[in-house]
Parts: structure tokens; C-alpha cells; sequence
């Protein structure tokens, strides 16, 4: 008898059941959405951040000073101690290998340019523009091209293999040269695959592959300095600890969260006899713009997920409001108060379920929809919040309907069929 | 607080509507079964505008973030220092008086920084370079970087993490030497960067003056607004000093639109579907509301009313009902905006006058929707049949 009046209800009232049913999925829809885009937006924008440059900078160990002004060097090139260039693989095999987004080594070394006879003294920074790399299986292609995305270049990048070489804007303006010119750097022939353009002091300089920039000076595999673009948690009083005063637990949660401290710390064990730390600037400062942010989406979700649950009770209570007739014939005919409210929970379970599987379907493709339109990458939800939206959306159904429930399991018969409340 | 209440602010629209139409007695006869209606039905009445202040509340509480959100996160890129560069043309120091015409250029809208920089040497002969600032002015510049103590005094210098090793590994007074001058500081504390900064020795600006005669080079600008603003500032500091090369640095400005286009997106689409879901509830309790006194409907029906004053008192009543929620929501939801203001910004969020009249607009929209859909419906139906509670 129960099953066939919860049935019934389901199989007369479509109009209805669709109206309320369309409440819960509308809600999980959007709850399940929202849920998504709180849970990625840290990672999505993590990557935005990255535009401002690397946050990472490895040198090493036994660094002497830089001596430069605005790009420009003025210590002798063959002076203090250079990393190895075939050490950088080993970045990608620390344990936060997946949030090294990119790196790029550099070489600044001076050099010499001839042209229509004339000899100017430049710097010339030798890098990776998108040189292909392989660590183990994984092979991966780095560069200034990632981790400076505002590098400009009119012409065409150079190929990390040959010695073409990019000159920056403002030099190439006062030697008016252009792409496609051949020039003589050091005595090493090279040509000009286009002008770069950075708003820094990269402008006056000449960025040449780092092959080039070794050969000039002399040091097969030498590098200066790495930077690496990171993906890192915002900053807290655990990440400015000393890693050496920490002990075994809290040792390992340290270093098994991608703070920016502990990336620097492993990033130093992973090439030998050098010194790794963040670039304030940058790794400060996303922190703080990574915590707003992330504050704020997730106060919308609970705004979000407050307006949907209203929703859903709102739907609800109408729904139930709308049957006093029908629970005035069940009392006369002599059903309890626990009889009359277990048909509406079961009907409400029933309307939660469907609307919850369906509204969590949708929710996923809103999400990705999303993600695709305003991030250019996937956000997805993980079939794991799907009993809890389901929980979610049982409660909320439930809440929302007690009130309309007790109401009417406490109604007169007689008024009831009379139409009179 | 009771619905009946909340009417009474309103019989002025009402009033107006019912006056153009009918005679003075029917007009208080309008008025009276507008506000009987609140009153006698109060618990419904209250449920209808508890849907109405919500979906009002967290729309302004939306569209107000959404607005001042860009402002916000500005002043968080603003931590990221410099977004423009001024150096001499040519490598030349700038004129003199550069700084104060920066700063008047500025005045207020951000912070100026000088920068003077000549490779000196230590006491064993080691070059090292040193800059010549205004510590107070890096101080609100650079925020990130890490001081150990700000010097205070003349003749003192904030030196680099990595400088300190070598110009005063024992903390100890030391010499430096440019040009046959020789300055004799003392270390005040380390500056960490992670940058350049590190393997530098900076002193204040008056010292290093006197010191080397070598004036400013570089004034750093941290200006705040929108690109088209800092583009105005630009332009405008370009003119006040025209021995000066004005650079943006790019990678800030860049990073921050980036940021700040898609956090918006995000917060865009989070207030549409908020907005449309609260929309939802309102149409969904008020036309329960309405349906609910179809009674009185027919009632009114069978005693004569016309279709025209039928949809005049309910439309009357629905927006009566949207003005009364959605001014409440206004209200608190300027409240909800401000609260997250300052939990997450910690910065009140300013409330916007701009969007009461959109809010108010949408308001009436859903509820006059959520009043005409059911009254339409009941229309064609005999008032005989559903006085039967057919």
C-alpha cells in the first residue's frame, strides 16, 4: 500500500513532481558546480600567477656576488662558480616534479659585437628558449618561452640547437638591426631570428641558446643561475620553520607540501653544491593574492550552496503545501501521523536522489563548461563528492521539507477537506 | 516582524495605480484588501518575502563584490611593487628635482622610490654595488622584502644576505671606497630578496650623495588604478620629466589583468548562477502564494470584479511585495558584501547606490512573472469551480 501511494503520487502528480524535482536539480546543479570551481580555482589561478615569473631561483653554492646594473655585468665572466647544465634534468625528479611548471637556466657572459667595423661591448644571456629535456621516460620541453610568457619576439623564436640569437629592442634599435641579420658575436657567427622584447634589462642584451653563450665563455655545461616557475601553497607558520630544528612527523609535512621553502630545499638536494630559495617578490606576493582569492570563491560556494538549499526547501514546502487535501483524506481514513509522514520522506528521498544524480551530471559539465571558457583548461569533479552531494541533497530536501511535513501531518481532517486553511 | 507592517510603506504605488482607475471609495476598499490580505495570511505573506529579502540580499551581496573586487585585488598586486620604471635616457643619471616631480605627479595615487647605484669597493678591494635609497619609501615599495632591522641613523647600511659575508662577516663597522672617496658605515641589518638585492649594500640617499656625487638613476612608481589610469600616470610623468625614460614593467601588469579578468569571469558566472537560483525560489513560493488564494480570487470574480482591477491588485501586491524584499536585501546584502570585505580583504566593502535601482528592478520583475503566470492561468477558469475547491 505504501509503495503504490508513493507510486501513485509520482505517476498522477507529474506536473508537480517535475516542478520540484526541477528545484533539486537546479540547486545540486549549481551547489555541485560551485563546489568544483572552489576546489580548482587555487590550482587555475596558481597558474595565472605564473605569468609574473619564476618564483624559484637556484645558484650556486659557493656564489660570489653578483656585481651588475641593470643587466649589465661588471665582474670578469670566468669569476665565481657555475652550476652544471647536465644536473637541470634532475629538477624534474624531486618529489614535486608535477608543480615544476617550467625552468630556464642563464648564463650572462660579456661579449663583443662586430658590425660595419665597429666593436661594442654587450652582455649576451645564454638560455633555453623551448629546449626539449628528458628526465628517466619523461621528456618535457623548458624555457624562457614559460616561465617569461611576456616575452615578446618579432620574427621567430631561435632554435635551441643553432646559434641564432635574439637582440633586445632597444639594441637593436640603436645597431638598427633587424631579423634576418647575420652578426659576429665573440667571433662566433650567428644570425638574427628576431627582436625581443621584455620591458627589462633583457631590452639591451643579446639572449642567445645557452650552447652559444658556453661557448663564447669558454665552459662547456656552465650554467649561473636556474629559475623555476613552481606551483606553491601560500606561505604559513609551518613553511617558515627550520627544516633542521623539525622533527620526524612534522619533518615530513613540511617537506611533503609544496610551500616554496620546501620546494627551494629539495630542489637544492636535487642538483649538488647548490643554493636554492624563493624570489620574494614573486612567491610572497602570490601567497597573498592566492589566499584572497581562494577566501573569496569560497565564500561565494557558501553563498552558492545557501541560495540552492533555499531553493530546494522553498520547492519543497510548496509542494507539500499544495497536498493538505490529500492528507486530509489519508487522516479520515485513518492513517497516523507516522504513516502520512513517511509517504512525503520517502517521496522527498525519492525527488533528492533523482535530482541529485541528475543535478550532479550537469554540475560537472557546468563546471567544465566553465573551467573551458574562463581557464582555458579542465575542471573536473571527482566521482568521490557524489555521495556527499547525494547526502547534501537528501538533507537539504529533507530540512526543507519537515516544516511543511509537520504542518501537515497536524492538520484537521476535517478543515483540510474542507479547504479551509 | 510582521507582513502587515512591511506594507504599510507602500500604499503610495498602490494608491497611485488604483486612482487612475477608480473612484476614492473603491481606492480604500484597494487598500484594505491589499493589506487584510499581508495580515490575515501572515505566515505565507512572511515566507513569500523571506524569499524576496534572501534572493535580494544575495544578489546586491554579488553584483556589490563583483564591482569592487577589481579595486581590492589591486591593492594586493600593489604589494608586488614597481609596475613603472623611470630611468635617465641613455644611461644618464635623471635631472635633478626628478623625484619631487614624480612625486607630485603621483600625489597620493602610489608610492616613488630613487634608486642610485655605482660599483664600489671593499676594503680588500672586492667590487661590490652599492645603492643609495629612501628607506622609508622602499619600506611601503617593496613589502616583501625580508629586513632584519630598517636603519634609522646616518652612516648606516642595510646590506644583502649574500653582501654581508662579505663586506662585515663579523657584524662589524666596514669601508667602502669609490672613485678615492671612502665611507665608513656600519651594518643596521640584512635585506633578503632572493634577487639582485642580496649581493648589494644599500645606504640613505643623503650619504650616498655626499659620498659619491652620483644622483638617482632609477625612481620606481607603484601606482594604483586601472590600466587606463597607470596609462594616464605614465603619460603624464613622461611630460614632467622628459629626460626621463618611462617603461612599465610588464610582467606586473600582465599577470595582474591576467588574474584579475579571470578571478572576475569566475565571480561573474558564481553571481549569475546564485542570482538564478534565488530568482528560482521567489517564483517558485510566490506562485504557491498566489495559487493558494485562488479563493479569493474567484470571490472576487463572482462579486463583479473586472480582469483589469483583478490583475491590478495582484500586480499591486507583487510588487509591493519585490520593493518591500528587495529593499530589505539591499540592506543586507550590503552587509553580507561588507562582511566579506573585511574577513577576506580586510577592507570594507563600500556599498554601491548604483545597483538599488537594478535589484528593485529585478525584484518586481520575478514577483510581478511570479503573480501574472498563475493569475493568467486562473483566469479562464469559471470562479464556481474553484469556489468548490475543484
Amino acid at each position: 500500500m505504501f509503495v503504490r501511494l508513493v507510486y501513485e503520487s509520482f505517476r498522477r502528480q507529474k506536473r508537480r513532481k517535475l516542478l520540484a524535482g526541477a528545484a533539486i536539480t537546479l540547486g545540486v546543479t549549481v551547489a555541485t558546480a560551485m563546489i568544483a570551481v572552489a576546489t580548482d580555482i587555487g590550482d587555475k589561478i596558481n597558474r595565472e600567477l605564473r605569468t609574473i615569473g619564476a618564483n624559484l631561483v637556484v645558484t650556486p653554492q659557493e656564489d660570489t656576488l653578483d656585481v651588475e646594473i641593470g643587466g649589465v655585468n661588471l665582474k670578469p665572466p670566468s669569476d665565481g662558480a657555475f652550476l652544471n647544465e647536465a644536473d637541470l634534468p634532475k629538477i624534474k625528479g624531486t618529489f614535486w616534479h608535477n608543480n615544476i611548471t617550467a625552468f630556464a637556466p642563464m648564463l650572462p657572459v660579456n661579449a663583443t659585437l662586430q658590425r660595419d667595423g665597429k666593436t661594442e661591448n654587450l652582455t649576451l644571456l645564454g638560455t633555453y628558449f623551448a629546449k626539449p629535456v628528458a628526465f628517466g621516460k619523461e621528456e618535457f620541453s623548458t624555457g624562457v618561452r614559460s616561465t617569461y610568457p611576456w616575452w615578446r619576439v618579432t620574427g621567430a623564436w631561435p632554435d635551441d640547437s643553432s646559434h641564432d640569437v635574439l637582440l633586445g629592442e632597444r639594441l637593436a634599435a640603436k645597431l638598427s638591426a633587424k631579423a634576418g641579420d647575420s652578426l659576429t658575436i665573440s667571433r662566433q657567427q650567428s644570425r638574427v631570428s628576431g627582436i625581443l622584447s621584455t620591458g627589462g634589462a633583457e631590452d639591451d642584451e643579446v639572449v642567445a641558446p645557452i650552447a652559444l653563450a658556453q661557448e663564447i665563455l669558454g665552459r662547456p655545461g656552465a650554467v649561473r643561475r636556474v629559475y623555476v616557475s613552481a606551483l606553491t601553497k601560500p606561505e604559513d607558520a609551518l613553511a617558515r620553520r627550520d627544516p633542521k630544528s623539525l622533527s620526524g612527523p612534522i619533518y615530513d609535512r613540511w617537506y611533503c607540501s609544496p610551500y616554496p621553502q620546501s620546494i627551494a630545499f629539495q630542489l637544492q638536494e636535487a642538483i649538488p653544491h647548490s643554493h636554492a630559495e624563493q624570489i620574494r617578490q614573486v612567491a610572497q606576493n602570490e601567497g597573498a593574492v592566492l589566499t584572497r582569492i581562494e577566501g573569496l570563491i569560497f565564500l561565494v560556494t557558501l553563498a552558492a550552496l545557501f541560495a540552492s538549499a533555499l531553493a530546494v526547501s522553498a520547492a519543497m514546502a510548496t509542494a507539500i503545501f499544495e497536498r493538505r487535501a490529500e492528507v486530509g483524506l489519508m487522516k479520515a481514513l485513518g492513517a497516523g501521523r507516522m504513516a502520512v509522514a513517511s509517504v512525503f520522506f520517502a517521496e522527498a528521498t525519492l525527488l533528492a536522489l533523482i535530482g541529485g544524480f541528475v543535478g550532479f551530471a550537469a554540475g560537472g559539465m557546468l563546471a567544465r563548461q566553465i573551467g573551458r571558457s574562463i581557464f582555458d583548461s579542465r575542471i573536473s569533479i571527482s566521482p568521490v563528492l557524489l555521495p556527499v552531494i547525494l547526502a547534501i541533497a537528501v538533507i537539504v530536501t529533507f530540512a526543507g521539507s519537515a516544516a511543511a511535513i509537520r504542518k501537515a501531518v497536524g492538520l484537521d481532517p476535517v478543515f483540510a477537506l474542507r479547504g479551509e486553511l | 516582524m510582521s507582513a502587515g507592517a512591511t506594507h504599510v510603506g507602500q500604499p503610495h504605488s498602490a494608491k497611485d495605480v488604483a486612482a487612475s482607475r477608480a473612484q476614492s471609495l473603491h481606492t480604500s476598499m484597494f487598500v484594505r484588501m491589499l493589506l487584510r490580505a499581508a495580515v490575515l495570511r501572515r505566515g505565507r505573506a512572511a515566507s513569500a518575502l523571506f524569499a524576496m529579502v534572501v534572493a535580494a540580499s544575495v544578489a546586491t551581496a554579488m553584483l556589490n563584490l563583483y564591482v569592487d573586487v577589481q579595486a581590492k585585488l589591486r591593492r594586493e598586486f600593489r604589494n608586488y611593487g614597481a609596475n613603472i620604471i623611470l630611468v635617465g635616457k641613455g644611461g644618464a643619471s635623471l635631472p635633478e628635482g626628478a623625484l619631487a616631480q614624480a612625486s607630485s605627479v603621483i600625489a597620493g595615487r602610489g608610492v616613488v622610490a630613487p634608486f642610485a647605484l655605482v660599483v664600489a669597493r671593499t676594503s680588500d678591494g672586492q667590487p661590490i654595488v652599492v645603492a643609495g635609497t629612501d628607506f622609508e619609501r622602499v619600506r611601503q615599495l617593496d613589502r616583501w622584502w625580508s629586513v632584519s632591522n630598517w636603519p634609522s641613523t646616518p652612516q648606516q647600511a642595510l646590506v644583502g644576505v649574500r653582501a654581508m659575508s662579505v663586506v662585515s662577516p663579523k657584524n662589524q663597522a666596514f669601508d667602502l671606497e669609490f672613485q678615492g672617496h671612502t665611507i665608513h658605515v656600519a651594518p643596521a641589518g640584512t635585506v633578503q630578496t632572493g634577487a639582485a638585492e642580496d649581493s648589494r649594500v644599500y645606504l640613505a640617499l643623503p650619504d650616498f650623495v655626499s659620498w659619491t656625487g652620483v644622483q638617482p638613476s632609477t625612481i620606481e612608481v607603484a601606482a594604483t588604478g586601472s590600466p587606463e589610469e597607470i596609462a594616464g600616470i605614465m603619460h603624464q610623468l613622461e611630460q614632467a620629466i622628459p629626460g626621463a625614460d618611462v617603461r612599465p614593467v610588464r610582467q606586473i601588469m600582465e599577470g595582474e589583468a591576467r588574474v584579475l579578468g579571470k578571478t572576475r569571469a569566475t565571480l561573474l558566472a558564481a553571481a549569475a548562477l546564485i542570482i538564478l537560483t534565488a530568482a528560482l525560489c521567489v517564483l517558485s513560493t510566490l506562485m504557491g502564494w498566489v495559487f493558494d488564494r485562488r479563493r479569493d480570487f474567484a470571490i472576487m470574480k463572482a462579486l463583479g470584479a473586472s480582469d483589469r482591477l483583478l490583475n491590478g491588485f495582484f500586480a499591486a501586491e507583487a510588487a509591493a511585495l519585490g520593493a518591500t524584499g528587495a529593499l530589505i536585501g539591499f540592506v543586507l546584502g550590503v552587509g553580507i558584501a561588507a562582511w566579506i570585505g573585511r574577513v577576506n580583504f580586510h577592507a570594507a566593502v563600500m556599498p554601491r547606490f548604483s545597483i538599488l535601482p537594478v535589484v528593485l528592478a529585478g525584484s518586481m520583475v520575478v514577483t510581478l512573472i511570479s503573480a501574472i503566470l498563475p493569475i493568467s492561468l486562473l483566469r479562464r477558469v469559471q470562479p464556481a469551480v474553484i469556489l468548490r475547491g475543484e
